[in-house]
């Protein structure tokens, strides 16, 4: 699911400190935000819009759920998030023992909702909507165009992006897909998305050593009519070390740098060996 | 975090799944005397990497004299670039059949997944390359758990010397422990039948989720930290993930996909970079502290600090930048590139107080790191 301008979201810990932050840009970027969450504060009013006890509470009122949790909480939220109706949960959080992960896949399963993350800075779809931590309003960075990108990185997404603006091309979803091993939406899946979104015609993909993220991608990209190309991070750093990301590790020559190179051009998918060459080849 | 062999097994045995008898020791003379105790055993090195057998860090002694020997030998021996300093003495048992059990997180299913194989032992992957079947795998559904009957599930048509129940046990008593610790993988490699008719596990690995740490305070203590320099001591104890790498560009950036990307743009423009060390997160408020230790590293050249900031505000790194920049005047050159939120007032806050001007575009700034660093 690609967020859109008429979807509803929930702020989970709307009143804390990055939660009001980033709540105030995503409402000035003209995304919907009809409520938050905080158990302490439910029946108060913030940033205009109602605080409820749980997202249970606020069902039928919003579309999307954005976590704004700390890491030893987020179980509760996620699993609220998924039993109070929401279709799509961004989980920005990072560092949730893998175990509560794992048991919030299963709640979203069981009520058919989507996680995006854990452990992503969000989605944005410049001159539309915008919901988690990428600086969107920031128009140096983000503005419309027709390139999909999709990220496990959240920084990285953001030099991507640079790059594009900076040769005069734009973004039509900037999609991070999340740094950690177990994440809901993985990608492939986000890459399934823009090949069938009628606002992308090119994609590129910014991935990382460890997993099988892109090799899984390069799989579904063999059958794509659209171009794709490549950028993945890790090709100078040592094997068997986590790269800050828990998903960002090659151990026994699985998820290294080379395989996934490999994995992508057999598919036809352009890999660059640094990100500024990524504008060239979507132009080429 | 990885737990030796020594520190795994009190687990299964807090969850009912038995072990041999065994006494950790550190010299020659103690294991003489732990055989003695014991009996006939094992001589085992205790290191966290695998393939000890075949390194010669796991022999049989029948005697304390021969255990006394083996220990000598074993002691002090390199295994996977660890020096062995712990041996576990083992009483040995009287093995007919040796099986293999896991559990682990599986990035697939999102969920846990149990894994069994019959043809346990040293080359159970290789076994497992060879002939797939040899591996049999079972997804859980982490709200419903394991029982019985999926645990046998599990086991159905295999050659168990008739003992399936008590393998199936093992195995829901396995998955309890796996949930119990907050366990990444659990795995027994061996798990024994023995010619009189028990079930025991030979050998233990248990890695703890890291991000489960925090509320595994008493159990983490058990584990074995990483191999760390000093540094990369010193900043884990900041809350920063540093790895030196022995180049001589050094390298500050948020997030761990622009820090991987920043140490693959040096490569690529012909330098080196002289380490991993990202401050994104929350950890972005850290920049000063991760500066100061960024810096005690002798042999860096010049300095690249790349900010493409999302939730990590680049005003709020710059300026710990300049704080550190300020408070030691480092004699080497640095290179700024910074986007992203808030990079109007970071650039203009080192334009103002260090006279530098930030480049453009990354690979402008990655050049002149690495041209500044020959």
């Amino acid at each position: 699911m690609i967020p859109r301008k008429e979807h509803r979201i929930l702020i989970q810990g709307i009143t804390g400190k990055q939660g009001t932050f980033w709540t105030e840009k995503m409402i000035g970027y003209g995304a919907t935000v009809t409520g938050g969450v905080n158990p302490r504060k439910a029946g108060t009013q913030h940033l205009g819009v109602p605080v409820h006890a749980t997202a249970k509470e606020a069902q039928g009122t919003f579309d999307i759920a954005c976590m704004f949790i700390p890491p030893m909480m987020a179980k509760t939220a996620g699993i609220d998030a998924c039993e109070g109706g929401a279709k799509l949960l961004v989980c920005l959080t990072e560092h949730i023992p893998s175990h509560d992960v794992m048991e919030m896949h299963a709640a979203a399963r069981a009520n058919g909702t989507r996680i995006v993350g854990p452990n992503t800075a969000g989605i944005v779809v410049p001159g539309e909507t915008f919901v988690g931590i990428l600086p969107a309003f920031n128009d140096r960075v983000f503005r419309k165009g027709k390139i999909g990108v999709i990220s496990r990185s959240g920084s990285l997404g953001t030099l991507i992006s640079l790059n594009l603006v900076q040769n005069g091309m734009g973004q039509s979803v900037v999609y991070g897909v999340g740094g950690d091993p177990m994440i809901g939406t993985t990608t492939r899946d986000a890459l399934e998305m823009l090949d069938a979104d009628d606002g992308t015609e090119a994609i590129a993909i910014c991935g990382e050593i460890g997993g099988s993220a892109e090799e899984d991608a390069a799989e579904y990209a063999r059958g794509m009519s659209k171009p794709v190309v490549a950028f993945i991070a890790g090709r100078a750093s040592p094997p068997g070390k986590k790269m800050g990301h828990a998903g960002a590790i090659v151990s026994g020559g699985s998820g290294d740098y080379p395989s996934k190179r490999k994995a992508l051009e057999a598919a036809g998918v352009r890999v660059a060996d640094v990100p500024s060459q990524i504008p060239e080849m979507l132009r080429g | 975090m990885n737990f030796e062999e020594f520190a795994a097994k009190p687990l299964l045995v807090a969850g009912g799944i038995a072990v041999p008898p065994s006494q950790v020791v550190m010299s020659a003379e103690e294991a003489g005397v732990a055989a003695g105790v014991i009996g006939p055993c094992v001589v085992k090195a205790q290191v966290p990497t695998g393939k000890r057998g075949k390194a010669g860090g796991i022999k049989l002694a029948a005697t304390p004299d021969e255990a006394r020997g083996h220990a000598d030998t074993i002691l002090g021996m390199e295994i996977g670039g660890y020096t062995v300093e712990k041996l576990l003495i083992e009483g040995q048992v009287p093995i007919s059949r040796e099986l293999y059990a896991a559990v682990l997180n599986d990035p697939v299913t999102c969920g846990p997944v149990v894994l069994f194989s019959p043809l346990g032992g040293m080359d159970v992957e290789e076994a497992a390359e060879q002939d797939p079947n040899a591996m049999r795998r079972m997804p859980v559904d982490i709200r419903e758990g394991l029982d019985l009957g999926k645990a046998a599930s599990l086991l159905t048509g295999l050659d168990l010397d008739g003992q399936h129940d008590a393998v199936a046990e093992v195995l829901l008593r396995l998955y309890d422990v796996y949930r119990a610790n907050d366990a990444e993988l659990l795995e027994i490699n061996p798990l024994v039948l023995t010619s009189d008719g028990r079930v025991i596990a030979l050998d233990c690995k248990f890695t703890l989720c890291d991000s489960a740490v925090p509320r595994r305070e008493e159990l983490s203590a058990q584990g074995t930290p990483d191999k760390a320099t000093d540094l990369e001591a010193e900043a884990a104890g900041a809350g920063l993930k540093y790895i030196e790498l022995g180049g001589s560009v050094g390298v500050l950036a948020n997030g761990a996909g622009l820090t991987m990307t920043t140490m693959d743009a040096i490569t690529h423009y012909g330098g080196q970079p002289s380490n991993f060390l990202e401050i994104g997160g929350e950890a972005y408020t850290k920049s000063e502290t991760a500066l100061k230790i960024l810096l005690k590293n002798p042999n860096i050249k010049s300095l690249l600090v790349n900010f493409c900031g999302a939730f990590a505000r680049t005003d709020v790194m710059a300026g710990g930048v300049v704080e550190a920049w300020k408070a030691l005047k480092p004699d080497i050159p640095v290179f700024f590139t910074i986007h992203g939120t808030g990079e109007d007032e970071a650039v203009a806050l080192v334009k103002s107080e260090l006279g530098i001007e930030p480049f453009d575009l990354m690979d402008d700034a990655v050049k002149a790191a690495v041209e500044a660093a020959r």
